[in-house]
């Protein structure tokens, strides 16, 4: 059993998770990290994918980021996401928007810079849909 | 003097009136709870992106890759202000409170021989505003649809005012909103968030050593890039946040007020009109006696 340490998951609207938790799964900038106690101060941006939670006390929740922010320091990791849900409360709409939304940037990209970014963007919006589709 | 007819009219419209500033009071109090309760649970993340932004501020150091978001761009020629207020009245001076600081604000800059752009969020800032600075006025920002104040609608403004800034069309932006401070006092407040004020950062590095040995992905210029523009965006939802609580406990105590009053002028209408009626009473008594000694 490895050592519990403090992870918060935040979402401008509010505090979604306060709690020791055995490992953290982030999907960060540069692919995915699994956060455990003492981790190097690290600070990294998130993409959009899932975020996995495996509590102190067992059991594993699953939420849903899109962009952000992580704050890892040793004694814990704060997590600030531009929007947060649990995976079993992700609203289809919405996600489908955003990949709407994508799309419509990467074809209104005016020089090549910004497209490969829209087309980025949307190619995690996308593997993020298939991730939790099956949930 | 009125009529008995008159006065048992006016008695039963105060009434009415009563009733509905009653009801405004127990809505208002309704949504002030849920307006807290939001505001509150805002409050961590803004927090924990002040303590991120204020360690990674220290890893860029204010070099030359700084974004022009913090350090702003050298000049302080063209002021844009974000004037939030609410969507509708009826909560006694919270509006024109702010819209008078902002006005202040204007006063002052226009005299220093500034050039002032205005954002207005809200409708009842704007009304008041357009009277005199109608010319200044870029945009009015229409949040009446809202149901519940969402952080997608504080991104859309700072969107904005980022699509502004890179423009050129401004060098420093104030935003100007009512401080939640209880239910009966609300603080009009006016906040820099353009150039960033660094001066609260500045004081938190001091205070936490460790943040020195921080790993960055990507490098900390980039994510400050990012982090900025969400920082105004979370500013301004704070903002509306507040002013969203500010407004409610504002038409609570406007409404409590009003209730009162129409409580006083209902007591005082019913002693007019007890008086008039016996003084008609004993009008037409006299009237009876005399008539029956005359004969």
């Amino acid at each position: 059993m490895a050592e519990a340490f403090k992870f918060e998951l935040v979402s401008p609207e509010r505090l979604l998770v306060s709690a020791e938790v055995e490992s953290v799964v982030i999907p960060g900038a540069e692919g995915e990290m699994t956060v455990m106690a003492h981790h190097a101060p690290v600070m990294t941006t998130i993409q959009p994918g899932v975020v996995t939670v495996k509590a102190a006390s067992g059991g594993e929740e699953r939420y849903v980021v899109f962009g952000g922010f992580a704050d890892i320091v040793p004694a814990g990791c704060t997590l600030l996401a531009e929007s947060a849900v649990a995976v079993k409360d992700v609203d289809r709409a919405d996600l489908a928007r955003r990949i709407q939304e994508a799309k419509e940037d990467a074809a209104d990209a005016k020089d090549d810079q910004a497209r490969s970014k829209a087309e980025q963007f949307l190619g995690q919006l996308t593997t993020l849909e298939g991730a939790i589709l099956p949930a | 003097m009125p009529s008995l007819k008159d006065l048992r009219n006016r008695i039963a419209s105060v009434k009415a009136t009563q009733k509905i500033t009653k009801a405004m009071q127990m809505v208002a109090a309704a949504k002030l709870r849920r307006a807290q309760e939001a505001a509150e649970a805002a409050r961590p993340y803004s927090e924990r992106m002040g303590s991120v932004l204020a360690n990674i501020t220290q890893a860029v150091g204010g070099g030359g890759d700084a974004p022009a978001l913090m350090t702003g761009t050298g000049k302080d020629d063209v002021h844009l202000l974000i004037v939030c207020t609410a969507e509708r009245g009826l909560c006694g001076g919270f509006n024109s409170q702010i819209a008078r600081h902002a006005r202040d604000h204007i006063r002052r800059l226009l005299a220093d021989g500034k050039q002032v752009k205005i954002i207005c969020v809200g409708k009842k800032g704007f009304d008041i505003l357009r009277r005199d600075y109608a010319s200044m006025i870029l945009e009015r920002i229409d949040l009446r649809e809202v149901k519940t104040l969402g952080f997608v609608n504080a991104d859309a403004i700072a969107r904005k005012v980022i699509h502004l800034f890179n423009e050129g069309s401004f060098d420093v932006c104030t935003l100007f909103y009512s401080q939640f401070k209880s239910v009966i006092s609300q603080v009009p407040t006016a906040q820099q968030i353009i150039p960033a004020a660094t001066a609260s950062s500045a004081q938190a590095e001091s205070a936490d050593g460790a943040s020195a040995v921080y790993e960055y992905e990507p490098e900390p210029g980039e994510i400050l890039s990012d982090l900025i523009p969400r920082n105004i965006a979370v500013q301004i939802f704070r903002a509306l946040l507040e002013n969203a609580a500010g407004e409610m406990g504002a038409k609570m105590s406007a409404m409590d007020n009003a209730t009162r009053n129409a409580g006083e002028m209902i007591n005082k209408l019913s002693i007019t009109y007890n008086r008039q009626r016996q003084a008609q009473i004993t009008k037409e008594l006299i009237e009876i006696i005399s008539g029956a000694e005359a004969l």
